[in-house]
């Protein structure tokens, strides 16, 4: 059976005054049915941009999928028109934004927005459609759901409001959810709550599950294999076992290193990653990483393959044998 | 720390900052003519912390429980609705105004966002620049632009780049611009409010290696603002954790962590994620319900008691004060 979602060098580039920025640079990468994927990296590589290239929703002008294949359940959806996509959107594949607010319609109750979706896509008649919205709140834990379905999105908190984004997305059953940054703006104790119900209920539903974040300890507690970008590029994939304990990528390790844990003893340093990441618009053949790279060596100036460096574990790096476990145990 | 140092009587020489019974209401009103004052938001109610000299007093907490207001309020930038504020013994909340605007030269403040904290239209040299003629501090242009370049150099700018704007810099540049503004009066103590949220993580451990040194190099007292626990684990000696404008816990740090005695500190402490999957695995989550009531009508007694896992009906009674269970470590819990 071929995977779910199977993206082949997708390259995705903004036609900006400034330059080309070349947001997603040759990505690929591949996830199952009901798995969760982790993208991993800092703001500006290209995390959103390789997701709403995979939703039909890069807006032209000024960007544009200039190349690649984006393979669901097999079809490209490259070759699909504005109608087909539309069916795809909400139906197969559904996504989840950062901030709730931009995705709501605040002049339409919250019964409204979730029949409206489940009617087009389910073709539910409007008391069936009604009788799953209540379904769907109580399922991501929203208490009173009944009386809650008639009110306005400004009626919600975050918290809730994030609940009832979730609860939108896979009110259509689809095969596959994409979280960008889901529980960015929450605070910790509703974070834990917002993902603990998108975790528990991909499960339940059978639904893969993108999770994009910044926050490495998200991605460590929820995903089953993750994806390091830097620059546009995918950098290093592996199980989250093999990225956070056998880093093969001096920038995932620096990574790794300059966040403070709150399991282990406090260190008197922190260990940063000098400089700051490249501007995506004047990018060189060279390593993306090499200006900040303590691992350079001369054959860097030329851009390194993503390559297998173990079981299931690739990395796009010259040194890479220097990394690895002993680095992580050294520093 | 013993009850009678939380007094401020033995160890007046090492308190810099003593608030005590700090209130900070704002007032909701209605109609667009008369505006009736229609409710009090308790942003601060009733905090009282001492910081040392020397020292960084970590404040989390989630939003919107009053950690920016306790910052603002030390620094006169609002004027406390009850309470003290007593800085070297000073008192503050009875300064008139501009007495206060003399004295803040003692006291700085680094904001979380670096984006919207720096004026776009002022290069960056005048904007550390400017608190030095404000507070009148250098005698010449001469002068002026040695400490300006001093300042770019001593946050690791090149003196250099003074020339140019905000848009020109990268948000963990803008942050070094706010440090070296702050810095530019020689405060004792600066208020760091969420001053690494706003960046990314590679640049947040550079920003916090920069506020380590820098205290260490000029003797600086921190209020360190975040909501991020890992973060705030790791500069500070101490840490109070507040919620709906009240503290719920202050302790050294390494106590804090492995001995929390709060309810409340211990959901927060096991929401946080650790970027470590075998670790994760294994860990037991506090996940707490509900969120968090508003400051217009905080739940009675004990503010916590909605959201928490232990409450029982004497919860619900009297605001649990903060008690020293020994070593400084105090707890606001009738249930510890
Ligand atoms: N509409 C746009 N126009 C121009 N550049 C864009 C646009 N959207 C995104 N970009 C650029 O693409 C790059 C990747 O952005 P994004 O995918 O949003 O990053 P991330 O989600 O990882 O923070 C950034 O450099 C960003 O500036
Ligand atoms: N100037 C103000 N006027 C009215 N309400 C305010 C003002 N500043 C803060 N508040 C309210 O006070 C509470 C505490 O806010 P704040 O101190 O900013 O919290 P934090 O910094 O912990 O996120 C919030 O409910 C906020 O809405
Ligand atoms: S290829 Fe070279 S510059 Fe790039 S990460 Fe590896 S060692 Fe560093
Ligand atoms: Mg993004
Ligand atoms: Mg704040």
């Amino acid at each position: 059976m071929p995977p779910l979602l199977d993206v082949k060098n997708l390259a995705t580039y903004f036609y900006t005054p400034e330059g080309v920025v070349k947001a997603v640079d040759g990505v690929s990468y591949d996830l199952e049915e009901g798995e969760t994927l982790g993208l991993v990296g800092e703001s500006g590589c290209g995390k959103s941009v390789s997701a709403l290239s995979v939703m039909g929703l890069i807006p032209w002008p000024p960007g544009r999928v200039v190349s690649g294949e984006i393979l669901f359940q097999g079809e490209d959806l490259r070759k699909y028109d504005t109608q087909e996509m539309r069916k795809i959107r909400g139906k197969e594949i559904s996504m989840v934004f950062q901030e709730p607010m931009t995705s709501l319609n605040p002049v339409l109750t919250i019964g409204r927005q979730l029949t409206e979706t489940m009617e087009l896509h389910l073709k539910l008649s409007k008391a069936a459609a009604a009788a799953r919205a209540v379904e769907m709140l109580q399922k991501v834990g929203i208490p009173d759901a009944e009386r809650r379905l008639t009110q306005y999105p400004h009626q919600f908190s975050g918290g809730m409001r994030q609940r009832v984004m979730i609860a939108m997305a896979l009110s259509c059953d689809p095969k596959l959810l994409i979280a960008d940054e889901p529980t960015t703006a929450l605070d910790v104790t509703i974070q834990a709550q917002v993902l603990e119900v998108m975790q528990g209920l991909c499960r339940e539903f059978g639904t893969a599950l993108i999770i994009i974040t910044h926050n490495l300890g998200v991605v460590a507690r929820y995903a089953d294999r993750v994806n390091v970008m830097y620059a546009g590029r995918i950098i290093e994939r592996s199980s989250a076992r093999e990225v956070y304990g056998n880093p093969h990528h001096p920038y995932t390790l620096g990574l790794l290193h300059s966040v403070p844990r709150l399991d282990e003893p406090r260190r008197t340093k922190l260990d940063p990653i000098e400089g700051q990441p490249p501007d995506l618009a004047t990018l060189t053949g060279a390593c993306a990483f090499l200006p900040r790279c303590r691992y350079a060596v001369e054959k860097c100036a030329e851009y390194p393959p993503l390559v297998s460096v173990g079981e299931n574990h690739v990395a796009a790096c010259w040194e890479w044998p220097k990394l690895g476990t002993k680095a992580m145990t050294k520093a | 720390m013993t009850q009678q140092q939380i007094n401020g009587q033995s160890t007046q020489q090492d308190l810099l900052v003593d608030v005590r019974n700090l209130k900070m209401y704002f007032p909701v009103r209605s109609g667009a003519i008369f505006q009736r004052k229609i409710a009090d938001i308790k942003a601060v109610d009733d905090v009282s912390f001492t910081i040392r000299r020397g020292e960084t007093l970590g404040l989390v907490g989630e939003s919107g429980c009053g950690k920016t207001t306790t910052g603002r309020c030390i620094l006169q930038l609002y004027r406390p609705t009850a309470g003290n504020v007593l800085f070297e013994g000073q008192e503050l909340t009875r300064m008139k105004t501009s007495e206060v605007r003399r004295f803040r030269r003692n006291m700085q403040l680094i904001f979380q966002d670096p984006y919207s904290s720096l004026d776009p239209r002022q290069n960056c040299a005048s904007i550390v620049g400017e608190p030095l003629v404000i507070h009148k501090m250098v005698k010449s242009k001469g002068e002026y632009r040695d400490r300006v370049a001093e300042l770019l150099s001593v946050v690791g700018l090149n003196p250099s780049m003074g020339y140019r704007f905000p848009h020109e810099f990268s948000g963990g540049q803008r942050q070094r611009i706010g440090v070296a503004r702050a810095l530019a009066v020689n405060p004792r103590l600066i208020v760091c409010d969420e001053p690494v949220s706003a960046l990314d993580v590679s640049i947040q451990a550079q920003v916090i290696n920069l506020l380590e040194e820098l205290q260490e190099q000029f003797n600086l007292t921190y209020l360190f603002i975040a909501h991020d626990l890992s973060v705030v684990r790791h500069i500070s000696d101490r840490i109070a954790v507040m919620y709906l404008g009240h503290i719920m816990e202050i302790s050294d740090r390494t106590e804090l962590y492995e001995n929390p005695l709060h309810p409340y500190t211990k959901a927060l402490l096991s929401a946080v994620p650790i970027p470590d999957p075998v670790i994760e695995a294994q860990r037991e989550r506090i996940i707490l319900t509900g969120d968090v009531p508003s400051p217009l009508r905080p739940p009675s007694g004990c503010v916590f008691h909605t959201r928490c896992p232990i409450a029982i009906e004497e919860c619900k009674g009297g605001v649990p004060p903060l008690r020293d269970m020994g070593n400084g470590h105090q707890v606001a819990c009738i249930r510890v």
